[in-house]
C-alpha cells in the first residue's frame, strides 16, 4: 500500500521531472520533449493500473494549477485548449503501455515494453487527441489527424526509448519494476 | 514550488472554489454552443473585462498565458482563410480565448490548498472503487515535495554527463533519473511505514 502510493506519487514528480529539465529535449525543436516519454515509462514499468493512477495524478496536478507541463504550463485553460485531448488521454496511454508490458511475457522486456508504449503512446492517445483537436479548433476529424502526425515520428523514437528504459531499470531495480513481477498461481 | 495562482487580490479570490470551478464548466459549455464571430468576440471581451477587476498587471500576466495558443491559432486562421471560411475561424479563434482565458482566470484566482480539497471532495464517491481520498491527499503533498528534487537530481546528473562528455546529454540520462526516483519512492514508502503507514494515520485522524 505505501510502496504503492510512493512509486506512484514519484513517478508522476519523474513525468514532471522529465518536462521541466531542458537537458532532457530530445531535439531543439518544440513538440519532442521527454515528458510524454514519462508517461510511457509510468505504464511499462509500474503496469497498467499504477502506470495510469501515477499519470491521472500527473494530469489531475496540472490542472490544479501547477506549472508541472514541459515549459511551465499548467492550470485549467489547457483542458479547453486544442491540446486538451492528448492531456486527457495521457492516463489512458500508460494504462495500454502497461497491459501490453504485463501480459506479452513471452517477449522481453524491452521488445514488450516498446510494444506497449507504441500502442499506448501513438494508437491510444491520439484517439482523444484528435478528437479534442477537432472539438477545442473545429477541424474536421481527417485534417486533426493530419496535423496530430507531427507528433509521430517522435513518439515513435521515443516508444523505442522507453523500451530501452524500462529495460535497463528491470536490470538496476528488478524489484521495483511492478510490470514485470513474477505472476503468483 | 510556485502555483499558478497570482498574488494579486481580485474580487474573485472570495468566490469558493468549488462554485467557480462549476460556473467555469457552464461558460465553457455555452462558448462551445454558440456560433457566430460577434458573439464569439463578445464573449472574448466579457473574459477580458473580468480580468479588468484585477488591474494592469494582472491583465498582462492573462494575456502572457493565452500566448501558448499562439500556434494554435496561427493553424486555425491560416486553414481557415484557405479554405475560405475565415469569418468562422476568426470566431474560432475568439471562442477559443474566451474559453482558455476564464479556465486560467479561475487558476489565476484559486489558491492551491482550496484547489486540492475540491478535487480531493470529487474523489470522494471512488472510494468504493478502492480509491481513498485521504491518500490522494498524501499523493499530492509528494509528488509537490519531489518534483523540485528529481528536477535538481536531473540537472545534478546533466552536470555530471556534461564533465565526462563532449556530447549532449540527451535522453541517456533518462535511466538515472528514474532509478534515482524509483529509490526516493523506495526510501518514502519505508519512512510512511515506520509512521504507522497510510492506514494508522487514518485510525489517528
Amino acid at each position: 500500500m505505501e510502496r504503492d502510493l510512493a512509486l506512484v506519487a514519484l513517478f508522476a514528480a519523474l513525468i514532471a521531472a522529465l518536462g521541466l529539465v531542458p537537458q532532457i529535449a530530445l531535439a531543439s525543436g518544440v513538440p519532442i520533449t521527454a515528458q510524454s516519454l514519462g508517461v510511457m515509462l509510468a505504464g511499462t514499468v509500474l503496469g497498467s493500473k499504477r502506470g495510469g493512477l501515477a499519470v491521472l495524478l500527473f494530469v489531475v496536478l496540472v490542472a490544479m494549477g501547477l506549472p508541472l507541463l514541459s515549459g511551465g504550463r499548467g492550470g485549467l485553460g489547457l483542458f479547453v485548449s486544442p491540446s486538451a485531448g492528448f492531456l486527457v488521454g495521457f492516463p489512458l496511454a500508460a494504462y495500454a503501455a502497461g497491459l501490453v508490458t504485463e501480459r506479452w511475457r513471452t517477449a522481453s522486456v524491452g521488445v514488450a515494453a516498446s510494444a506497449g508504449a507504441a500502442l499506448g503512446g501513438i494508437a491510444v492517445l491520439y484517439i482523444p487527441g484528435v478528437a479534442g483537436m477537432s472539438l477545442a479548433a473545429g477541424f474536421t476529424v481527417p485534417e486533426a489527424a493530419v496535423l496530430s502526425a507531427v507528433y509521430l515520428p517522435g513518439d515513435l523514437i521515443k516508444a523505442v526509448l522507453a523500451g530501452l528504459l524500462t529495460a535497463s531499470l528491470a536490470k538496476a531495480r528488478p524489484a521495483s519494476v511492478l510490470s514485470r513481477q513474477p505472476l503468483n498461481g | 514550488m510556485i502555483s499558478l495562482a497570482s498574488p494579486v487580490r481580485t474580487p474573485f479570490h472570495a468566490i469558493p472554489a468549488g462554485p467557480k470551478l462549476g460556473l467555469l464548466c457552464a461558460f465553457t459549455i455555452v462558448v462551445f454552443s454558440v456560433d457566430g464571430a460577434a458573439l464569439g468576440a463578445g464573449l472574448a471581451l466579457l473574459v477580458l473585462a473580468l480580468y479588468a477587476a484585477g488591474g494592469v498587471g494582472f491583465i498582462r500576466v492573462g494575456l502572457r498565458r493565452l500566448l501558448v495558443l499562439w500556434p494554435f491559432i496561427a493553424v486555425i486562421a491560416v486553414w481557415h482563410a484557405a479554405t475560405g471560411e475565415l469569418p468562422r475561424g476568426l470566431a474560432l479563434c475568439a471562442k477559443l480565448a474566451a474559453a482558455v482565458g476564464l479556465a486560467n482566470l479561475v487558476t489565476m484566482t484559486t489558491r492551491l490548498d482550496d484547489m486540492v480539497s475540491v478535487f480531493c471532495r470529487l474523489a470522494r464517491p471512488l472510494r468504493r472503487l478502492g480509491l481513498d481520498d485521504r491518500s490522494l491527499g498524501l499523493a499530492i503533498a509528494l509528488v509537490i515535495r519531489f518534483v523540485p528534487v528529481l528536477v535538481a537530481k536531473g540537472f545534478e546528473i546533466a552536470e555530471a554527463w556534461r564533465s565526462r562528455s563532449t556530447r549532449r546529454p540527451g535522453w541517456r540520462i533518462v535511466a538515472p533519473l528514474a532509478v534515482a526516483a524509483v529509490d526516493d519512492a523506495e526510501h518514502v514508502a519505508e519512512a510512511i511505514r515506520a509512521r504507522g503507514g497510510v492506514e494508522g494515520r487514518r485510525g489517528s485522524r
